[in-house]
């Protein structure tokens, strides 16, 4: 009833009378926030200053906590309870946000400024079809028929490439995968043709290829649009690859602020050079890990940072020096004389004279390395669907399909490969939280120093092609147990037994990180509580004992010791992350399953977990399963890759052949679609459409047909493509192998 | 069960301003200024306690004691601020002693109705199956029954005594309390925190009663409250329906049922029981509200 009023009212459109005189779209000048709680205030943003012309995309970055989301928010006026803004304008076309009405405010949200937040559910109402929630949006700001709204949400629903748009109109928001969901969410936006739309991290824990698909589409609506966008990111790659102008803003304050290639290239601020330092080199050869370290940043952003009065990156800075960094405020001066490129620190020249420090690498010599801990060998998951009253429906879900693969003492194996691709379930079957339907998955303890150092030396004299698609698990190096070793306690089959049927010792020897920072950790607990109980219940310690350990444990995961007493809902996302990591390593382990362990937390602190499953792997005892869509960190940390497509591993081999010669069509999209942080890298040349099929049916050819580039009419959808071998390398590909791939045999 | 507060921390205790966790007085407070509803709901609950704890201090007659010559004159007075009743006893009295009764009762069956469906609801969640269809059957066909009816058969069976009330109470509650209990367990239990308790070996009773039943406090704690109100009313109609605990011990059910006849006559000695109950069902139902206001933007 109310609203009746708000469909008819239309946003006062800035008439050319009154026309803004400024051409920025969005133009925050010298913004500061302040949160008011019962203990004291404190700043979150200060003197944040920057503007975004119609059409141009603005890159905003930092760490976690330093108040990206609050720029967002100030700007949409949504600022929470205890928050408020102190200092600054905010003119979107002129206007000052803080003036506005209510009404006008309500017009505007939505509308004009349209938001994209990175969780797509938290903006989708689960019990409402995704087509009402479409139409909803021109209804509400002014149109009146329900048929033209309807074609308009079709319409964008192609716009952003979801497939059979009239079909999913009608379906509910759970029923569409993370990328589909952002999708839509992003089609929600743009119904309203926004002039600005602030994205907050739309891409984060979605695949690469979709998110590579979602940038094109951004990247395009914006030029057919004209719509103007900040985008919220931790990832230099993504950033790069959008935006025009990029803004890094640490402890609330913008440190840096220039183009993106500016920036990239010489960046000035030692917070950026810190950043981009922290990234694993994507040029770099690939390494494998245990044998290169990131640069991180030293030290955390701290909430005490934010009142500083002088330089807030003091206490991490290399060149810090007291009077100048300290004493006073510090204003955004330009580098090299440079108006459009602008740092804040006072001593620009002295860092750019100084070199950025070089990448310590670490000589690898463990007797263990190399030994297989875990061999899998044509696991298979099926899991079958119950419809009413329990019994089977009789569909079934092929979730993972024939997985050879072996995970070795100090080495990374990683299972790349988008979302539904059969990764996690891999994961679940090998930690025992769901048994495996058929195949074996052997646990292996490592034998010290024996003689035969695992596979890689064997790789030489391995045999070559062969066209058995058994050949896999036969013939893969380390395949096999070194004869000679005695069995019994030395292996145990744990595939198909669930994790309560394991003997405690092995379900320590067993760990898993897990993804979502929000569902890791209890919310009931205390940090302590949940460090403290592992260290208890699977290693015995004492109460002091366990208390002394979880010191350790927060120092090795780089947090500090006061965030024990919090529950997880105080600590940030990336904070949380880093104490499921600490739990992980709490019991020991020798094999640790990280399913996108990195995802979700910043660069900077990424590069210190990476170092950290780096070292672990140093002492050539722990194998280290990496499941992740970051290609980048893969290149980095993996000494071998799986990759997996729906269900099956289509290639897999050691990082170094696969990264160099990908030879199966879906790796080298994956490699190509990977976001780089480099402003010249060119734009993925193959961007896959188009999305996996659903595992539910026995596939006659090979997966991957209905997205393949390079299918073989004919052939490829009748036939199951032949595993080949070469060497250590192996393909599931119908296509002729030239060349390259075959020469390493 | 007894640290059953909902969260109510604001977004994120700030890095530097937050930190130690608050004290439970001080929790309880903030709840209780946080909603102005809970506020006032929080007031009336503690007025009735301090009544029915310091009853004997804040009377000045014994709540049993007959003065059949006060009958001529029921009505309030600065003897009797609140008159007496139709055998001269001092209503008073006998309202802050049957304060007692029910601040006594109540709690104890609810909270009888709390363990029983906590451990129910867990049961049918956690491990599913037949268990569980097994637990949501019979609760289903308990809920079926009109509850007052059970409640008269079953103390009409065993007879009328505050054990049975609690029992009564706690037994045909906890299929609700089970259901709520249920349903978040089947969310939680899918969480990653579940999972590593699982991959440690954790014992599936730890794991429902560490990892899972904190985390249903929030609705919990909500539906103890508004339960409270409904069994004041429940025993208020067993009282008054002559089944409630046995006279001549104050009841305020029962206070109605002696005097409703006189309503007309002398109206306060069935209209201010009638106002007690009311007054603490509606404390009761407030608290809960203020309290799920407080929760939700915690
Ligand atoms: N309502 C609030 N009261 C007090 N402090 C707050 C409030 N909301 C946010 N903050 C603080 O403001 C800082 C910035 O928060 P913000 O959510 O903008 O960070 P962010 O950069 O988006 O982090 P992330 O990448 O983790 O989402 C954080 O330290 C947070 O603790
Ligand atoms: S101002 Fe000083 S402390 Fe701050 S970044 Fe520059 S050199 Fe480092
Ligand atoms: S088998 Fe055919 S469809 Fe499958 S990846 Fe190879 S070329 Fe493409
Ligand atoms: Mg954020």
């Amino acid at each position: 009833m109310a609203e009746t009023g708000d469909r008819v009212r239309e946003w006062p459109m800035p008439d050319g009378a009154t026309a803004p005189t400024t051409t920025a779209m969005l133009t925050l000048d010298g913004l500061g926030v302040e949160a008011n709680g019962r203990r004291g205030s404190s700043r979150i943003l200060q003197d944040v200053s920057f503007d975004i012309a119609p059409g141009e995309a603005f890159g905003l970055v930092g760490e976690s906590g330093c108040g990206k989301s609050t720029v967002a928010l100030a700007v949409m006026r949504y600022l929470g309870r205890g928050l408020s803004l102190t200092n600054g304008r905010i003119l979107f076309e002129g206007r000052d946000v803080a003036a506005m009405a209510t009404a006008e405010l309500r017009a505007l949200r939505g509308n004009r400024i349209a938001m994209v937040y990175q969780d797509p559910m938290s903006s989708l109402n689960p019990v409402m079809t995704i087509g009402r929630q479409l139409i909803e949006v021109p209804l509400l700001h002014g149109e009146t028929d329900a048929a033209k709204a309807r074609a308009r949400a079709i319409a964008m629903l192609g716009e952003v490439r979801l497939p059979d748009a009239t079909a999913m109109m009608e379906r509910y928001p759970h029923q569409l995968s993370g990328g589909q969901q952002q999708r839509v969410v992003i089609a929600m936006a743009l119904m309203a043709e926004p002039k600005l739309l602030i994205m907050d991290e739309p891409t984060t824990g979605l695949d690469v290829t979709i998110e590579a698909a979602i940038l094109d589409l951004v990247t395009e609506l914006r030029a057919k649009f004209g719509t103007a966008i900040l985008f919220i990111s931790h990832n230099l790659g993504t950033v790069a690859r959008l935006c025009d102008r990029i803004g890094v803003l640490y402890a609330g304050r913008l440190v840096e602020t220039g183009s993106i290639r500016d920036v990239f290239k010489a960046p000035a601020h030692p917070y950026t050079r810190g950043l981009l330092a922290a990234l694993p080199e994507h040029k770099a050869p690939v390494a494998g890990g245990g044998h290169r370290r990131l640069s991180p940043i030293d030290g955390t952003l701290k909430a005490a940072d934010r009142a500083r009065t002088g330089c807030a990156f003091a206490p991490r800075c290399g060149h810090v020096e007291p009077v100048a960094c300290e004493t006073r405020p510090i204003a955004l001066t330009a580098v090299m004389g440079d108006g459009a490129h602008m740092a804040r620190c006072s001593r620009l020249a002295v860092v750019a004279a100084a070199k950025p420090s070089a990448r310590t690498s670490m000589p690898a010599a463990a007797a263990n390395r190399g030994q297989v801990l875990l061999a899998l060998d044509k696991l298979s998951k099926r899991y079958d669907l119950t419809g009413r009253f329990g019994f089977t429906s009789g569909a079934s879900i092929y979730a993972l399909s024939d997985a050879s693969m072996a995970a070795r003492a100090g080495e990374t194996l990683a299972i790349v490969g988008e979302s539904g691709s059969g990764k996690s379930t891999l994961a679940k079957v090998v930690s025992g939280l769901i048994p495996a339907t058929s195949g074996s998955a052997t646990l292996r303890r490592a034998a010290p120093h024996s003689s035969a150092p695992g596979g890689r030396l064997r790789e030489a004299e391995s045999p070559g092609a062969t066209e058995d698609t058994g050949a896999l698990h036969t013939s893969a190096p380390g395949g096999r147990l070194p004869t000679g070793e005695s069995p019994g306690a030395m292996q145990e089959e744990i595939g198909t037994v669930g994790v309560d049927q394991r003997s405690p010792d092995t379900r320590r020897r067993i760990q898993m990180v897990f993804q979502n920072p929000d569902s890791t950790l209890n919310p009931s607990h205390s940090i302590e509580f949940a460090l403290t109980r592992p260290l208890r219940q699977q290693r015995g310690l004492s109460r002091a004992d366990a208390k002394a350990e979880v010191l350790k444990l927060m120092e090795r995961v780089r947090l500090p010791a006061d965030l024990l007493r919090r529950k997880p809902h105080q600590l940030s996302g990336g904070q949380r992350q880093r104490v499921a990591v600490a739990r992980a390593l709490a019991g020991q382990p020798d094999l640790i399953i990280a399913d996108e362990p990195v995802s979700a937390l910043d660069v900077s602190v990424q590069a210190a977990i990476v170092n950290l499953l780096g070292e672990l792997l140093e002492t050539g005892d722990l194998a280290l399963v990496l499941i992740s869509h970051d290609l980048g960190l893969v290149r980095h940390m993996a000494d071998w890759v799986a990759v997996m497509y729906l269900g099956r591993i289509v290639e897999y081999g050691p990082a170094s052949q696969v990264f160099a010669a990908p030879f199966h069509p879906y790796t080298e999209a994956l490699l190509e679609a990977a976001p780089k942080p480099d402003p010249d890298a060119s734009a993925p040349a193959i961007v896959l459409k188009g999305n996996m099929p659903s595992p539910t049916e026995r596939l006659a050819g090979c997966g991957f047909a209905s997205r393949c580039p390079k299918k073989i009419e004919g052939v490829c959808e009748r036939e199951m493509p032949p595993v080949r071998q070469f060497g250590a390398h192996t393909i599931a590909c119908h296509r002729e192998l030239s060349g390259g791939a075959t020469t390493s045999v | 069960m007894t640290e059953v507060l909902p969260r109510l921390e604001t977004r994120d205790a700030d890095a530097d301003v937050g930190g130690t966790r608050d004290p439970w007085l001080a929790v309880g407070l903030r709840v209780l200024t946080a909603s102005p509803i809970g506020t006032i709901g929080g007031v009336i609950l503690l007025f009735w306690a301090i009544v029915a704890l310091f009853a004997p201090w804040l009377t000045a007659y014994p709540p049993n004691r007959i003065d059949y010559l006060l009958i001529a004159d029921p009505y309030p007075s600065r003897a009797h601020w609140l008159g007496v009743d139709n055998l001269g006893r001092d209503m008073w009295s006998r309202i802050a002693h049957g304060a007692r009764t029910v601040l006594t009762v109540a709690p104890i069956a609810v909270l009888t109705a709390a363990i029983l469906g906590s451990i129910l609801g867990l049961l049918a969640g956690y491990r599913g199956g037949w268990i569980d269809a097994l637990i949501t059957r019979i609760g289903d066909t308990m809920l079926a029954f009109p509850k007052i009816i059970l409640y008269l058969i079953i103390i009409a069976k065993f007879g009328a005594s505050a054990f049975n009330i609690i029992a009564v109470i706690g037994l045909t509650s906890a299929p609700i309390i089970a259901r709520i209990v249920r349903a978040v367990t089947l969310d939680v239990k899918n969480r990653d925190y579940v999972a590593a308790a699982r991959m440690r070996g954790e014992s599936a009773a730890y794991i429902m009663l560490v990892e899972i039943l904190p985390n249903v406090r929030g609705p919990l704690i909500v539906d103890f409250f508004l339960r409270l109100g409904y069994t004041t009313i429940a025993i208020g109609v067993l009282g008054f329906l002559g089944v409630g605990l046995p006279p001549p011990d104050p009841d305020w059910g029962g206070m109605v049922k002696e005097t409703y006849g006189l309503l007309f006559v002398y109206p306060h000695m069935t209209l201010i029981p009638c106002l007690a109950i009311s007054t603490l069902v509606i404390g009761f139902n407030f608290l809960a509200t203020g309290l799920k206001e407080a929760g939700q933007d915690g």
